[in-house]
């Protein structure tokens, strides 16, 4: 029982129990702070599994920028009246059944995996052989990325631009 | 030794449970993004527990594209959102519903 294992169950409870707060909050900014504590606990597991590139970057791009765009967009959203129920009436049963049946299923699937069970040993990935590897074996996966970012980037403003000249209502 | 490797895989599942419950149980557009935000994050987890498992690299590689990839899908899931909202001023999926059968939107 060395001090990683007891982090990574620490961190795993919390990284659980902060989502599922998430997923339960009324308001919605609650939710998207209570996610914003998951992707740093998220980030923390990075760096135990030896990804610290990566847990920078989940920082850097899923609670820095996604988790900001998506505040901005809560704050911009005004809803005028607090629903009545969080969760959808017909939906939650088949929600619940649905999802408990898919972890069911890979649950079984992974505990008879003979090669699962393989304990993990510590090693870290440093930032700059990840770069190598990245950039030496994946650059036309890198070019296609930034691509997709900009056909990201065209879309959204256009569908800025549109909403804004089509509609006569304003949410006022 | 850290933590058997099917104990990883187990976490990320969870956290993809519950991904998948707030995309199929919320009364609200942007939760449902937000419940697919949850899921790719457990994908990114799994994967770099793999990469750790099989001493790997690959795996990290993976995980830096899916989080261009889930950057790229809330721009344009959010810009959607507002121009749903401008145009019938309410997130509530069950609104838009009614609006597409009515054929209004």
């Amino acid at each position: 029982m060395t001090l990683l294992t007891i982090l990574f169950y620490g961190i795993a409870i919390l990284t659980l129990a902060s989502t599922a707060m998430a997923v339960t909050r009324r308001n919605m900014i609650h939710a998207a702070l209570y996610l914003v504590l998951s992707f740093f606990c998220t980030a923390l597991l990075f760096y135990l599994l030896g990804a610290p590139f990566l847990a920078a970057m989940e920082i850097i791009i899923y609670a820095g920028a996604i988790m900001v765009l998506f505040l901005f967009i809560i704050m911009m959203i005004r809803i005028d009246k607090a629903s009545a129920q969080v969760f959808r009436a017909g939906q939650l049963v088949p929600a619940i059944i649905i999802s408990m049946l898919w972890l069911v299923a890979l649950t079984l699937l992974v505990l008879e995996q003979p090669n699962a069970a393989g304990s993990l040993v510590a090693a870290q990935a440093s930032p700059g052989e990840f770069g190598f590897y990245v950039f030496r074996n994946h650059w036309l996966s890198i070019e296609i990325a930034s691509m997709l970012l900009l056909v990201a980037l065209i879309a959204a403003l256009l569908l800025g631009l549109g909403s804004r000249g089509d509609s006569p209502r304003k949410p006022s | 030794m850290i933590v058997p490797f099917h104990h990883v895989v187990l976490l990320s599942s969870m956290l993809f449970f519950m991904g998948l419950f707030c995309t199929l149980a919320r009364k609200n557009l942007i939760m449902i993004l937000l419940g697919v935000e949850i899921m790719l994050n457990a994908g990114a987890l799994a994967f770099v527990g793999a990469a750790l498992r099989w001493q790997q690299i690959e795996g990290q590689a993976i995980v830096l594209f899916v989080l261009a990839v889930a950057a790229t899908e809330v721009s344009v899931g959010l810009a959607l959102i507002v121009s749903i909202y401008r145009r019938t001023g309410s997130v509530d999926p069950e609104v838009q519903l009614a609006a597409v059968e009515e054929g209004t939107p």
